[in-house]
């Protein structure tokens, strides 16, 4: 049995009550308001996930950590359920396994996921293929969007998992510059009317570019460096320091290559942050080198 | 949010007028009274965010499409992000965010099942031919006069043609039951004046309002639970037991909400009772609300009805005047008010959870449940969502009681059940029978088919073919889930052998590629690549083995993994063609 904490108490509160659920025939008890995704944790379950962030409301879309709950007639997003006492949960079904792989296959086929190591790693764990699919078909096609220096967007890599449009939001920034908008497979992350950033309210936080998991949103530094072919990330270094231009404190981790600050990000488990930044820490560094 | 940024676009005089019509300079989300004094934030904007969607149109309305400069000043009254308003404004059948360049109404035909066999694109091509701006579109609701039209007006108010003759003389609706002595839900179409809460008063009307309140709430949830009604919307739930748990929840602002979003292709029967017997919707939801103890009403309308919420709007300013909505209906000291509002173009909008986004300012995405909406419904507060059906049902199991209403029906499904047939029927139209009727007799009892029928579509794009083996099958709940099918929301569609099945399935996953909201992946995706499967079969004219399961496997996880109802449902149809053999024949 394993016992972990829930977020969603009051720090403070004691005597934090328990539920306990069963997991592939194992019990284990989390605190109440603990999600199913929390248990299967807990219980050293490796669940895939993308459109969940620790830092983020669940939002639910992207089906990949669905599990079966015996008594619901679908499968469950394990990402926003909350456990209940005497759930019995399977994680590895026939039935979650081929869930989970035709999500898989069905963003594959859809969207350029060769900068999203870790969705590729499931699509192996799920033999996900992609090459089953009508030759001609719909993908997202869009031109790479640069309209500053600070970062791009590439949709063709988007998987439409609303992080970005959540940290824009009320989850971190409240700056709500970006929403969803069209339809079905047409929806696309937008500004309004599709205006080029600096017209819109972005204030360049780069807190959306810090969540996407598929690098659809990409510092502009990084990107000219993939662009001539001399990202190399297995040698960065990254260094944590405190940001000195104000006094919040907030950690910076500087992404460090050849000697020059290439990206900047916060740990999202830092209490001050939880993943966060304004665009002086995300983006001025340039006075480090000078 | 005073710090919104809006682009330098400006709206027009016209824009300006048409977004105060809906909401009044004085009472934007933020006012500034003087240089110092501003009111308005976080409350009031919460409080705005609902007439987005009326704003929005306004807008198109008056301009033909939603400008940048006409969201910029909507947005501004109301404090919405304009990327929020753009995204609203794109979910949209009915809303453009370009700009059409032309002043001309737009012709939305319908190329759904029974105007898809009826010549739709025919119908489209010759107003075509004679200059009108044509919109090929998704089911209207008009199956019973296919192939259907609706027109989206520019300097005039939006119209359906074949709407003519009602307006001009507003009982002269005919059922093709008309006159019949065993109607318990149809019994005032075509016979009341919709126009004249008098004339509803004259028919009975409101008699079971005032009956409600005599015997209060609970008596009138026992009389539901006895007569074991169950929701007519396609998901069955039992009234009572919705009724129950919002009535149940106390100290926080309720709604009901009736669902008149009606957009599954075949269904019509909410339109033809919104149009001819409007008041008994109003009475019913009323009759709703002071049970379930919500002072909030509302009737979310799919936005092709426009004489429907002519006369709906209508009915409820006539009911206000007449203390029969309001602080005090019929002086029973209960307060309960209707607000009327317009879908604009969206299938997933009759999805409860998505019917209550898109009210409160948002895209119809629907929700993920739990939580339920009776505990978590409109703006996050206990609200019962009700198919007009189902409300017609209470003021009828009022009237005879419970427990004699239970005797009605099947043995598992009780009362009586509208049912909308279309396609290659005699005397297509809206019927009213009992539930447990064999599907022979139905068709029977609307003339019969037309030709020598190949299959029959039960509930819908989102319900299975039947072969015409299956017309014995009795039309209950329990023996149509047995036969593995679905009544939905009561729609038979009838083909016969000369209708090109590929075309028609085709057509149908076509629908639901176009009806995803795309929020979540299995439906996003897999209602495209099915459609692709489809069209690539259409080509090859047969299905491979690898193709078959294919369709299978998008099928399972659409059922299995998607969030609502639509992906559930989006295979259902083309699955049970290829198993009746009537598309992709094996090689």
């Amino acid at each position: 049995m394993t016992t972990i904490e829930s977020d969603t108490h009051a720090e403070g509160e004691s005597a934090v009550e328990s539920v306990t659920v069963r997991i592939n025939n194992n019990d284990v008890s989390v605190a109440r308001g603990a999600t199913i995704l929390d248990a299967c944790t807990a219980s050293g379950i490796d669940t895939p996930t993308i459109c969940y962030a620790e830092n983020l409301t669940p939002v639910n879309v992207c089906r990949v950590c669905v599990v079966e709950v015996t008594g619901n007639r679908t499968l469950v997003p394990s990402c926003s359920r909350l456990a209940e006492a005497g759930m019995e949960i399977q994680t590895d079904s026939d039935r979650v396994r081929h869930s989970r792989k035709m999500v898989l296959e069905f963003l594959g086929s859809s969207v350029d996921l060769s900068q999203a190591p870790e969705i590729n790693q499931y699509s192996v764990r799920y033999e996900a293929d992609v090459t089953r699919y009508v030759d001609d078909r719909e993908v997202i096609e869009e031109p790479i969007r640069i309209q500053d220096e600070l970062y791009i967007r590439d949709y063709d890599k988007c998987v439409l998992c609303y992080k970005c449009v959540e940290a824009c939001g009320d989850d971190a920034q409240h700056t709500f510059a970006i929403a969803v908008a069209g339809r079905g497979f047409d929806n696309r992350v937008s500004t309004e009317f599709d205006v080029v950033l600096p017209d819109s309210a972005c204030v360049y936080c780069g807190n959306c570019v810090a969540v996407c998991p598929t690098n659809a949103l990409q510092f502009k530094s990084e990107f000219d460096l993939r662009r001539s072919e001399s990202w190399r990330e297995e040698e960065q270094t990254v260094t944590t320091t405190v940001c000195s231009y104000c006094g919040v404190g907030c950690n910076l981790e500087l992404h460090v290559q050849d000697n020059e600050i290439v990206k900047v990000t916060s740990p999202v488990d830092h209490s001050v942050t939880h993943g966060n930044l304004c665009i002086k820490g995300r983006f001025g560094y340039q006075y480090v080198g000078n | 949010m005073a710090d919104l940024k809006l682009s330098v676009d400006t709206s027009t005089d016209a824009e300006r007028a048409v977004v105060d019509a809906v909401i009044a300079p004085a009472d934007h989300a933020v006012v500034y009274e003087t240089e110092r004094v501003v009111r308005g934030g976080t409350e009031r904007r919460r409080e705005r965010r609902h007439l987005l969607l009326p704003g929005l149109h306004a807008l198109q309305a008056e301009a033909g499409w939603i400008s940048p400069g006409g969201l910029n000043y909507l947005c501004g009254a109301l404090q919405v992000p304009p990327a929020e308003g753009f995204g609203v404004a794109t979910f949209y059948e009915l809303f453009r965010t370009t700009d059409p360049a032309h002043g001309q109404s737009v012709h939305h035909v319908c190329m759904d099942t029974s105007c898809h066999i009826a010549g739709a694109e025919a119908l489209a091509r010759s107003l075509e031919a004679e200059g009108e701006r044509v919109h090929r579109g998704p089911c209207i609701g008009q199956c019973e006069r296919a192939p259907a039209q609706f027109i989206q007006g520019r300097a005039e108010p939006d119209r359906v043609p074949a709407d003519a003759a009602s307006i001009a003389d507003p009982t002269s609706y005919r059922l093709p039951q008309h006159g019949s002595s065993k109607l318990r839900l149809l019994h005032r179409v075509g016979v009341v004046d919709p126009t004249s809460l008098q004339s509803y008063h004259d028919h009975g009307g409101y008699a079971m309002l005032r009956y409600a309140i005599e015997i209060g709430s609970d008596a009138v949830i026992d009389e539901v639970k006895s007569a074991e009604l169950l929701g007519r919307g396609g998901a069955a739930f039992p009234t009572a037991v919705k009724w129950r748990a919002v009535a149940d929840e106390r100290g926080r602002p309720k709604h009901v909400i009736a669902n008149a979003d009606e957009s599954e292709p075949g269904t019509f029967k909410d339109r033809i009772v919104m149009e001819n017997d409007p008041f008994a919707l109003i009475e019913s939801l009323t009759i709703a609300g002071l049970t379930v103890g919500a002072d909030n009403g509302w009737i979310y309308i799919r936005g092709e009805y426009p004489l429907a919420t002519t006369r709906l709007r209508n009915a409820i300013e006539q009911c206000r005047i007449a203390g029969l909505l309001g602080d005090n209906v019929m002086d029973s000291g209960a307060r309960f008010d209707i607000e009327l509002r317009r879908g604009a173009g969206a299938y997933i909008c009759g999805e409860e959870t998505a019917l209550m986004e898109s009210i409160e300012g948002y895209r119809g995405e629907p929700r993920n449940k739990p939580p339920f909406p009776t505990t978590y419904g409109l703006f996050g507060e206990p609200t019962a969502v009700n198919n007009p059906e189902t409300l017609l049902n209470v003021l009828d199991l009022l009237e005879v009681g419970g427990d004699h209403y239970r005797t009605l029906g099947s043995e598992r499904s009780s009362g009586h059940r509208l049912f909308c047939l279309s396609g290659h029927v005699r005397v297509p139209g809206l019927y009213e029978v009992p539930f447990g009727i064999a599907l022979g007799d139905l068709i029977d009892l609307a003339g019969g088919s037309t030709g020598m029928t190949r299959a029959v579509l039960l509930g819908g794009a989102a319900g299975v073919f039947v072969g015409p083996d299956q017309l014995d099958l009795e039309l209950s709940l329990e023996a149509v889930r047995d036969a593995g099918a679905t009544l939905g929301s009561g729609v038979i569609t009838l083909f016969d052998d000369t209708v090109d099945f590929t075309a028609l399935v085709l057509r149908i996953a076509e629908f639901f590629k176009n009806e995803s909201c795309g929020q979540c992946v299995p439906c996003r995706v897999g209602v495209t690549r099915q459609h692709e499967v489809l069209v690539e079969m259409a080509a090859n004219g047969a299905l491979s083995d690898e193709r078959n399961t294919l369709i299978d496997d998008m099928a399972t996880v659409m059922r299995d993994a998607s969030i609502c109802g639509l992906g559930h449902t989006a295979s259902g149809a083309v699955q049970s063609a290829i198993r009746l053999g009537l598309v992709g024949d094996r090689p």
